[in-house]
């Protein structure tokens, strides 16, 4: 049970990671694996400055800010120098790759007798329960400070998903979804379209840092690998989302991505529990999505030869 | 006014596809005028459209419009001038946006986009009462994707999202080429309707010469890059299409001539 929760809770916290690839990848069709390397960026800010002292929360909201620069790089090379939106993404996240192991000094930084967002949702669960408490959650008796750590990761995922949601119906998000959707009008609207890009694809890299930071905090480690495969593992959670919804309404394709990262990362658990090789895991990902991207198109296809019979 | 001095485009100058697509045009359009213009393909009557809405950087020449010089603001700046539409139906809308969110990004066209509420109650309302001008009941329908739409009801809704801020200038790109003829004279009989009523400065491109003997004030002819000929007042009204027929035939005789001038003096001079 223990390790459902924490499965649960390492899922909300790449909710964020699943909802900035939602961003780019289906707002704005942008295959943006500076993903990569924002999410070890956010993860080695975070971690560095909370071993130099610095508030959690500040380290965090500069993860964040550290994201959107990274994004907005990727979105400028794009923009101003047409370079395809693929290789842009990768220029950056290979600068990162160095940029990280600058900012982290070494290639792993450990947190564990750190003060970070993760220790304070447990001593506010020894202030409030007690310490060793435990909770009966449906019969099973689980540590009460897992419960909190729990509630106070979807507590900010609900937050964050809510303010994406705002901000996607508000003039601005509005004219950003239609950039996605057909540039050419909205460019005819009076909308920069360049502008619109830079923006997504910085906001988009904010989140994934974000989920990089909450990340390193968890585990209490930042690890210049961290990052790698993390724009797939994205993927797949939004793809899953996508399949468990069906209908387009905004809202409910936000709250798909979430349940989608969430449910990718208990199957991952489940697959590791039942004896999988956590080297095959990189492996399984990719293979998933590849089957996950081709799969609707085959569906349409024998659909049409049904027909054409 | 729309004023546009000796502008001059040419497309992959230099290589074997050079195309000499506009060739010293001026023009000026006075306020409330609407002008068709013809042209065969390739005259250069899309590209004159293009050179004003700003999708490409001209050689040479400028363009004003009210009193700005345009020549050198990027499309989206134009944008707050000028409204458009286009010839495929799709290019216009956004198609995984419901009508709503379409309408209520046109209602902003060239404004500030802040972090205010995109659609509010009240501009539903307002949206609804202009919706049910075009008499096609997508007024109780403004949640659809308007992807789902037909290509001439996007048109429509094309139409009336150009001119929801009334714009300095309207352009108009062949927008009933693509579609069949009866949604087509139904676009034309609204877009009719929008101009007169606006009393809004029009230029349309078409390849219809019944839409351009029917519809506006001023007729003008384009080929090979240049204006060839420019009817207005009484004399549009008396043009026909036999007449503007009988203009064309005259274009590329003249054409043929050309060439086979060129042919004999290269085949005896060479």
């Amino acid at each position: 049970m223990t390790l459902l929760i924490g499965s649960i809770t390492i899922g909300l916290v790449l909710a964020l990671l699943a909802l900035g690839i939602f961003i780019s990848f289906r707002i704005f069709d942008f295959p943006d694996i500076t993903a990569e390397g924002s999410f070890t960026f956010g993860a080695a800010i975070t971690a560095s400055l909370i071993v130099t002292g610095v508030n959690p929360v500040v380290a965090t909201v500069l993860a964040f800010a550290g994201g959107l620069v990274a994004g907005a790089a990727t979105g400028f090379i794009h923009t101003r120098f047409k370079i395809n939106p693929l290789l842009s993404g990768i220029l950056v996240m290979t600068a990162l790759y160095s940029v990280n192991l600058h900012v982290m000094g070494k290639s792993n930084v450990p947190l564990l007798s750190q003060k970070t967002l993760f220790t304070w949702f447990e001593s506010f669960s020894v202030k409030i329960s007690g310490e060793e408490a435990m909770a009966n959650l449906i019969g099973w008796s689980v540590p009460a400070r897992d419960l909190w750590t729990l509630f106070f990761c979807t507590v900010i995922i609900v937050i964050f998903s809510l303010l994406l949601l705002w901000f996607f119906r508000t003039n601005i998000g509005t004219a950003m979804r239609a950039t996605g959707d057909n540039d050419q009008m909205i460019r005819a609207l009076g909308v920069n379209t360049k502008g619109m890009i830079i923006f997504g694809v910085a906001l988009s890299n904010g989140f994934i840092a974000l989920s990089g930071s909450m990340l390193a905090q968890f585990q209490g480690f930042a690890d210049v690998q961290m990052g790698i495969g993390m724009m797939v593992w994205g993927l797949a959670s939004v793809i899953i989302g996508e399949a468990l919804i069906s209908e387009k309404s905004l809202g409910l394709v936000i709250a798909g991505a979430v349940i989608g990262a969430v449910l990718f990362r208990l199957l991952v658990a489940i697959a590791l529990r039942w004896g999988m090789n956590p080297n095959d895991l990189k492996l399984i990902t990719a293979i998933f999505v590849f089957i996950a991207l081709v799969v609707p198109g085959l569906m349409k296809q024998t659909k049409k030869i049904k027909l054409s019979r | 006014m729309l004023e546009i001095s000796n502008l001059y485009k040419t497309f992959n100058a230099g290589t074997t596809n050079e195309v000499n697509a506009l060739q010293d045009v001026s023009l000026t359009i006075d306020d409330s005028s609407f002008v068709c213009v013809l042209g065969t393909n390739g005259s250069g009557k899309s590209t004159l459209l293009n050179a004003v809405a700003g999708t490409f950087i001209l050689d040479s020449g400028s363009i004003f419009l009210n009193g700005n010089n345009i020549t050198r603001w990027a499309e989206n700046k134009r944008a707050r001038l000028i409204g458009r539409v286009f010839q495929n139906p799709f290019s216009g809308t956004a198609a995984g946006m419901s009508i709503g969110e379409n309408l209520a990004l046109a209602a902003k066209r060239g404004r500030k986009r802040g972090l205010g509420w995109g659609l509010p109650a009240s501009v539903v309302r307002e949206l609804k009462e202009r919706v049910k001008t075009l008499n096609m009941g997508l007024e109780d329908r403004l949640d659809t994707p308007i992807g789902k739409l037909s290509g001439g009801q996007r048109q429509a809704l094309t139409l009336l999202m150009s001119s929801w801020l009334k714009p300095d200038l309207l352009l108009l790109d062949e927008h009933t080429a693509a579609l069949d003829p009866k949604t087509a004279s139904k676009v034309i009989e609204l877009t009719e309707k929008i101009v007169t009523e606006g009393k809004l400065t029009t230029f349309m491109v078409t390849h219809s010469m019944q839409q351009a003997v029917n519809l506006g004030d001023r007729i003008i002819m384009m080929h090979q890059g240049k204006i060839r000929y420019d009817f207005r007042g009484e004399e549009k009204k008396r043009m026909k299409v036999p007449d503007l027929l009988s203009l064309f035939d005259e274009l590329r005789r003249k054409d043929q001539i050309d060439i086979r001038v060129a042919e004999l003096l290269e085949a005896n001079y060479v």
